[in-house]
């Protein structure tokens, strides 16, 4: 007997076909059937996948004895059938940090290490394996995003994975690594003349004209659920409970509203119990534009000309920062705006005392975590989680002229015993 | 001030399917009165009920997002090119 071996690719050996669920309006409630559409078409708000309330759902032993990916929530995720692309992103590790715990000053504090995320080394692999698979069941042979750099690495990963072509729209001033890791795929690179926020509009308006599947333009929806699946980890990984704070870093501020739904999917599934974690989310001063929303107790945001380092999270107009501040409020959380040389210190401080080496982007988690419990607003019996979205070598550009230089001697041990005589 | 102005394909459907208009005005906001009083049903995708602009839309002058210059009092000149964009995009 022959046994064939099924790949990735093979959708009709054993699996039944690939469907997106439908959508409705965030805002409206209008229905959308199944398609590469984000934006409702009534009101123009955004599009989120409908899940069907009598579907049914795994207990924690069921999810916990299946493959350690993403996908061993994918009864929350926006599809029926089985997913066929990147099967083997998510399930990141949740390191816990006693010695970051004691600098701020709280019971316990965990690292959700996304830094070392399959394939890129960044939670956009999540929110790109959804939308990789929402292509492939839509047809589409493109696909793409508008990138601030993670995006633009692993929709180029996967996308070369998935044998799809991919067109990716980037800042033209992006750290090289992230340049790099984009082009090393062989993608269609564009870099783009302005900052974030011009690639953003530009990438709107391509979407339009040339339907593709841009993952954070009209595959929005679907893509944006995969975020999901580092709370369902973070849950799962903490023996099937919540914490009671997470803090994480806002750029268009999709994370953190996915953050809180997916606790709140949890919860409702009977899956933990207890109040939902209070979401406190950071922000480069230099491009704080939800810091500044929540802070004045406002509903729209006010958009703002990015110039941090961070710049991942450079996103000067972000399109979830409403839903970001709601889910904020909602939890009892708060924020924090963190200075470039505070971004590198917090990069530092989470190397030093973790071993995790974090990208610009995770500076600002951690220094944001310290300025918030500085600010009474994490407690001392708080069990907090680090949400660390991003890989430090990405960007080690941030660290240059910062660190101390190695020193330079020659294969003689009378100068290593000179510099360990200097060091005592 | 003669100027054009460009609909994504979902307000275009609201505009007997023209994505790009002609109009004119002295303002952004006048421009846009003009469009909304020929096209009744794209009016409130384009200005909100204190009649600013509907949130979930960007209006581009010239490639500049008008809430960084004075947004609909911003002055417009022959030539010049609006664009609106949808703004639920990227992140």
């Amino acid at each position: 007997m022959t046994t064939a071996l099924v790949t990735e690719h093979d959708t009709t050996l054993t699996q039944p076909a690939l469907r997106p669920l439908p959508q409705a309006c965030r805002l409206c409630g209008a229905q959308q059937p199944p398609a590469p559409v984000a934006i409702c078409e009534e009101c123009l708000g955004p599009l989120e996948p409908v899940y069907d309330p009598d579907r049914p759902l795994p207990d924690a032993d069921t999810i916990s004895s299946r493959a350690p990916s993403l996908w061993r929530y994918h009864e929350w995720l926006p599809f029926e059938g089985e997913p066929v692309l990147s099967l083997d992103s998510g399930f990141t590790p949740l390191v816990e940090a006693p010695e970051l715990a004691r600098r701020l000053g709280v019971a316990r504090l965990w690292i959700k290490n996304d830094s070392v995320s399959h394939p890129t080394l960044s939670f956009k692999d999540r929110v790109v394996a959804a939308a990789i698979n929402a292509a492939h069941a839509f047809g589409l042979d493109t696909v793409g995003c508008a990138s601030t750099g993670n995006l633009a690495n692993a929709v180029a990963a996967q996308a070369a994975r998935a044998g799809l072509a991919a067109w990716i729209f980037i800042p033209d001033d992006l750290e090289l690594g992230k340049v790099v890791g984009t082009l090393v795929y062989n993608p269609r690179l564009v870099r783009v003349r302005g900052n974030y926020d011009d690639v953003n509009r530009l990438c709107a308006q391509a979407a339009d004209r040339f339907g593709w599947g841009l993952v954070n333009i009209n595959l929005r929806g679907y893509y944006g659920e995969g975020s999901k699946t580092v709370a369902f980890e973070i849950c799962e990984q903490l023996g099937w409970r919540t914490p009671t704070a997470v803090v994480a870093p806002m750029a268009g501020g999709s994370l953190l509203t996915k953050l809180g739904k997916g606790f709140a999917e949890f919860t409702r599934a009977g899956l933990v119990s207890g109040p939902a974690p209070r979401l406190y989310g950071a922000q480069a001063d230099g491009c704080a534009p939800i810091v500044r929303l929540v802070e004045s107790g406002g509903e729209q945001v006010r958009p703002v000309i990015p110039h941090t380092i961070a710049r991942s999270i450079a996103i000067g107009n972000p399109a979830d920062g409403r839903f970001a501040a709601q889910a904020i409020r909602g939890t009892g959380g708060w924020v924090a705006g963190v200075s470039d040389p505070d971004i590198v210190a917090g990069i530092r401080l989470l190397a030093e005392t973790t071993g995790i080496f974090t990208e610009t982007a995770g500076g600002a988690t951690v220094s944001g975590a310290l300025a918030l419990a500085g600010a009474g607003r994490l407690r001392p019996d708080d069990e907090v989680v680090l949400c660390i979205t991003g890989n430090g070598l990405k960007t080690v550009e941030a660290l240059q002229g910062v660190l101390p230089e190695a020193s330079v001697i020659a294969p003689r041990l009378k100068e290593l015993e000179a510099l360990y005589g200097r060091d005592l | 001030m003669a100027v054009t102005f460009s609909l994504p394909t979902v307000l275009a459907k609201l505009a007997d399917g023209q994505s790009s208009i002609e109009a004119s005005g002295t303002t952004l906001g006048d421009v846009v009165t003009q469009i909304a009083d020929r096209f009744p049903r794209l009016a409130p995708r384009l200005r909100d009920d204190t009649g600013g602009p509907y949130p979930f839309v960007t209006f581009y002058l010239n490639d500049e997002d008008v809430r960084f210059r004075n947004g609909f009092a911003t002055p417009v000149r022959e030539g010049d090119e609006i664009t609106v964009v949808a703004a639920i995009a990227g992140g």
